[in-house]
């Protein structure tokens, strides 16, 4: 196996939430946004996050990020492990390792034109450039992802939604990073803009021989744009394998309820959702055994009391205590 | 196939015809839009002259706003009224000094505690809000629960303390009118920082390596300027008012230094006399900078607040 | 045209919906026709900015102040653009239920379930209280709430996001309203909900015969569900024709298009086929057609004319004939 750029090992991420207190000192209650999560990227390959709103997929890559605070595990990238509490050390992580977000015009600063957005990462990171390359370096980024240059002095509400998150990954790609980290890039644009988008993602991968961590709820995009596939369910990981073996032999029963539910653009293919009973149990409940076993239509005894580990299957992994067998 | 090669070569074909609009930033546009509004431009002409008077007005007084008359001193009510030949444009107060003369001192007292006092007291506030939004926690509670005890303090009270403290001196007067004021913008800015601290951008900005403090000042200080104008421009005259009413009250400002509230006080306690004009020119020039400051304020929300657009 | 058996439920004539706004007009919808039946499912579909929200809200009699309405909106033979307030409440309560996008916005987060169920039938049908609980109980059960009876109590924050939904499709279905409009139901709503979601309107519209305008983006979710579809763009119909014909001989460069815009999860090999370009300026009223600067088969009479939508039984608005397009 060949070494991988960014390696996550058990990571957790608990919140302290204010909810209705007594006293003002009373404990706050914890929610576990992400619950020991662990996988390895590959160099040029794109990992795929699914999941359902409050899985701690978004969550996850903010901590990876350093935007997030990572209450366990460790990520290595390159191989050197990180530490988010040096300064110094972190600043090389964020040089590596950039984000695009979900909210394209979110994510701009509205009083600054776009040359000085797609510009501004390279006074953090290229303090030896002087003023016009860093414009020149701007430029050609803005070009890259066919923002046209007389609109490079326009503020960003005078661009459309598809055209903010192509300025945006301009932005995070500019000072050349050799990861990135993807939050929902789409599901905030039309789907004929959608397409574009995820062509532009691919062209740049292959040029720029970037990795991809890949976070979305549309399993389509994600099937389209990944070479592997993790699926999260209530901050844990559910299973993770090769895209196609993950889209047509889902192992874990939280996979296969997740798949058949996701609409098929075909009016002949009757699909017959599994509908999964009950509702997403409260993550500031700790429960025992198996994070899915409320809900799931294979669940026995064993589940209640049992916290299933990643068992490899087939070409990948699943944390289901079926796997084994 | 050709011609589908052919649109996407154009990159992703935006159509540079269409897009011909002429790019403006936020304070351009704000800018034009102020300056369409007419009351707003013709009231900040007001102030202006308001301004000019304060600086040179005294050029043209024949009398020292502290020097007496001797010669209408007792015969005010008959004499001392406006009059071109003594040299007493606007008449003579009780004591037989140049009215037009203590105009203009007063005029440049309240001018300058509304423009230095107002700006700083929000400028205060906006930082110990940004910082408050922006952190939150225990910072926050902190700030929060000062601001809760600070309000629920009578001003007038404060004033009276504080001067028979320190004395009544300008610098003192600014000093406490910025003490008492400075809640003012705070509640506003924390509030949109607070707000704006979760847009994606500030993560952006986060991962270039930013420091709070920059992204505090450089990302989102720019975004609630705005809010601070607006609050300034509503504070100003506030605060001109304020030092009216501790001056009317007789805590404000020390003779022989005079502001419009000091003025107005004097005038109204002598108008049964008969002496209208010691409070008709006062009053005057404080309803023009109220009713001016008043529509230049309600110009720049027009022009600056997104929801009015 | 054909003639219909039956007499459609709702018609909308050469609808036009334009907004003034501070910055001069913006024609959202422009001439639209469509014809709904008894117990007809209609999807639809368009991306931001086609005008399918602002379709149903003028259905609803909901648009906002500053939009201007013209054509006809006939539903069981009244203009529903002229008539009088009160009559319109009273068609837009018992005939006419509306679904958003958004549960939470569209109930009052300080009133129980059973006082938000109950009020719809106590002030339109003049209904008791305790029939008006047993009918909310009836609904609940009819959205399949479980433990109905206990929840008429609770809060709408108290429910999960797919329950509030059904909550509001039980609102819906209070009056036994004739038609349904739902406006992107599913758009905030996790996949294995929306399943749920949509196999519930499904069985509404089989077991009661209700009407369904699904207004949505996702072509993947029109497939399994409608049997006719309505393609807009740019607030102008592209084509309207059954769902088969739709996915399997789109007769629109925009629709072809869009197909091919959208990842297939059973076929990740071929690379998407983006459109390239923005959506359309809709602050100019144009004589052509809205497509044609996006479009990969549009020629110059495509800049110049507008084309007209017709056709029988699937209608589509191009100029150039369906065996010439890419």
């Amino acid at each position: 196996m060949n070494p991988s750029i960014l390696s996550v090992k058990d990571v957790h991420v608990e919140f302290r939430v204010n909810q209705t207190k007594a006293w003002p000192w009373s404990a706050p209650g914890i929610v576990r946004a992400v619950n020991g999560v662990s996988f390895d990227l590959q160099p040029g390959k794109t990992l795929g996050i699914v999941g359902e709103s409050g899985c701690g997929k978004s969550t996850l890559i903010r901590a990876i990020a350093g935007l997030a605070p990572m209450t366990g595990g460790t990520v290595h990238l390159d191989g050197q492990p990180i530490d988010y509490g040096s300064k110094s050390r972190l600043q090389d992580l964020r040089r590596q390792l950039q984000m695009i977000f979900q909210d394209p015009i979110a994510s701009l600063n509205p009083r600054m034109t776009i040359r000085e957005i797609v510009a501004e990462p390279l006074i953090y990171f290229r303090p030896d450039l002087s003023s016009i390359d860093r414009t020149n370096a701007a430029r050609d980024m803005l070009d890259r992802v066919g923002i046209a240059d007389h609109q490079f002095n326009r503020f960003p509400h005078e661009f459309s939604g598809g055209q903010c998150q192509r300025i945006g990954i301009a932005r995070a790609l500019v000072a050349k990073p050799r990861v990135l980290l993807c939050d929902e890039p789409v599901s905030a644009l039309d789907v004929s803009i959608q397409a574009q988008v995820i062509n532009l993602l691919k062209d740049l991968q292959s040029e720029l021989s970037l990795s991809l961590i890949f976070v979305a709820h549309d399993l389509g995009v994600v099937r389209h744009i990944s070479d592997d596939i993790l699926v999260m369910y209530l901050g844990g990981m559910m299973e993770t394998a090769p895209a196609g073996r993950l889209i047509e032999a889902p192992h874990h029963p939280y996979s296969q309820a997740l798949l058949s539910a996701v609409p098929v653009p075909d009016p002949r293919a009757k699909s017959t959702p599994q509908v999964l009973e009950g509702d997403l149990p409260s993550p500031l409940e700790q429960q025992q055994g198996c994070l899915f076993q409320s809900r799931c239509p294979k669940r026995f005894d064993a589940c209640k009391t049992t916290r299933p580990s990643l068992e490899a299957t087939p070409d990948g992994k699943s944390a289901c205590l079926l796997a084994g067998s | 196939m050709e011609a589908r090669k052919r649109l996407n070569s154009r990159a992703f074909a935006d159509d540079a015809a269409e897009e011909m609009v002429t790019s403006r930033s936020f304070w351009a546009d704000a800018r034009l839009r102020f300056f369409r509004n007419r009351m707003a431009v013709f009231s900040l002409f007001m102030l202006f002259c308001l301004f000019l008077f304060a600086l040179f007005g005294h050029l043209l007084a024949q009398w020292n706003y502290e020097e007496i008359d001797w010669s209408v001193l007792g015969k005010v009510k008959t004499e001392g009224g406006p009059s071109l030949s003594n040299g007493h444009y606007f008449g003579v107060d009780e004591l037989g000094r140049d009215l037009y003369a203590r105009v203009v001192q007063g005029t440049r007292t309240s001018l300058l505690v509304g423009f230095v006092a107002g700006p700083a007291a929000v400028i205060l506030g906006a930082i110990l809000g940004a910082l408050s939004g922006y952190f939150g926690g225990r910072l926050d509670q902190t700030v929060l629960g000062f601001y809760t005890i600070w309000i629920s303090i009578p001003y007038i009270i404060f004033f009276v303390v504080w001067q028979a403290f320190f004395g009544r001196s300008l610098g003192q007067m600014i000093l406490v009118i910025i003490l008492v004021n400075w809640t003012a913008g705070l509640l506003i800015v924390r509030g949109q920082v607070m707000m704006l601290k979760n847009r994606e951008f500030v993560d952006a900005a986060r991962l270039l390596g930013m420091s709070d403090m920059a992204i505090i000042f450089k990302h989102l200080m720019p975004n609630i300027l705005w809010v601070i104008v607006i609050y300034t421009s509503l504070v100003i005259p506030e605060v001109i008012m304020a030092e009216s009413l501790v001056s009317f009250l007789g805590v404000g400002i020390q003779e022989p230094n005079t502001s419009w509230g000091a003025l107005i006080s004097e005038g109204a306690r002598t108008m049964t006399f008969g002496t209208t004009w010691q409070l008709m020119f006062p009053a005057m020039f404080f309803v023009i900078a109220q009713v001016s400051l008043f529509y230049i304020g309600d110009g720049l929300r027009d022009a600056l607040d997104p929801k009015e657009r | 045209m054909t003639p219909h058996p039956k007499p459609p439920l709702l018609s909308v004539r050469n609808l036009s919906i334009r907004f003034r706004t501070g910055d001069g007009m913006v024609h959202a919808v422009n001439d639209v026709s469509f014809d709904i039946t008894r117990g007809q499912k209609l999807a639809v579909v368009g991306e931001s900015g086609s005008g399918k929200s602002q379709i149903a809200l003028s259905i609803m009699g909901l648009l906002a102040r500053n939009a201007q309405a013209e054509g006809e909106i006939l539903f069981d033979g009244s203009n529903l653009l002229k008539l009088p307030t009160s009559e319109l409440n009273n068609i837009r309560a018992r005939e006419i239920g509306i679904i958003f996008q958004d549960p939470m916005s569209s109930l009052n987060p300080y009133m129980t379930i059973e006082r938000q169920l109950g009020e719809i039938v106590e002030l339109h049908e003049g209904a008791s209280r305790s029939t008006a609980r047993k009918r909310a109980l009836e609904v609940m059960d009819a959205v399949r709430i479980p433990d109905a009876r206990n929840r008429l109590k609770s809060y709408a924050h108290e429910f999960s996001g797919g329950m509030r939904q059904r909550v509001v499709i039980a609102m819906a279905l209070m009056c036994q309203p004739k038609l349904i409009l739902a406006d992107e139901p599913t758009t905030a709503l996790d996949v294995t909900v929306q399943a749920q979601i949509m196999q519930l309107l499904d069985d509404i519209q089989r077991d009661l015969g209700t009407s369904i305008v699904l207004i949505t983006h996702d072509l993947g979710l029109v497939a399994g569900f409608c049997e006719d579809t309505l393609v807009l763009y740019g607030g102008r119909i592209m084509e309207q024709a059954p769902t088969l014909e739709i996915f399997e001989k789109p007769g629109h460069p925009y629709t072809r298009g869009l197909l091919r815009a959208v990842p297939n999860i059973g076929d990740p090999a071929a690379k998407l086929l983006a459109i390239p370009g923005s959506p359309p300026n809709q602050r100019r009223a144009i004589a052509s057609c809205p497509f044609h600067p996006r479009c990969v088969d549009a020629v110059t009479d495509c800049a110049e004319k507008l084309p007209q939508l017709d056709g029988g039984n699937s209608k589509r608005a191009c100029l150039r004939p369906v065996e010439e397009l890419t």
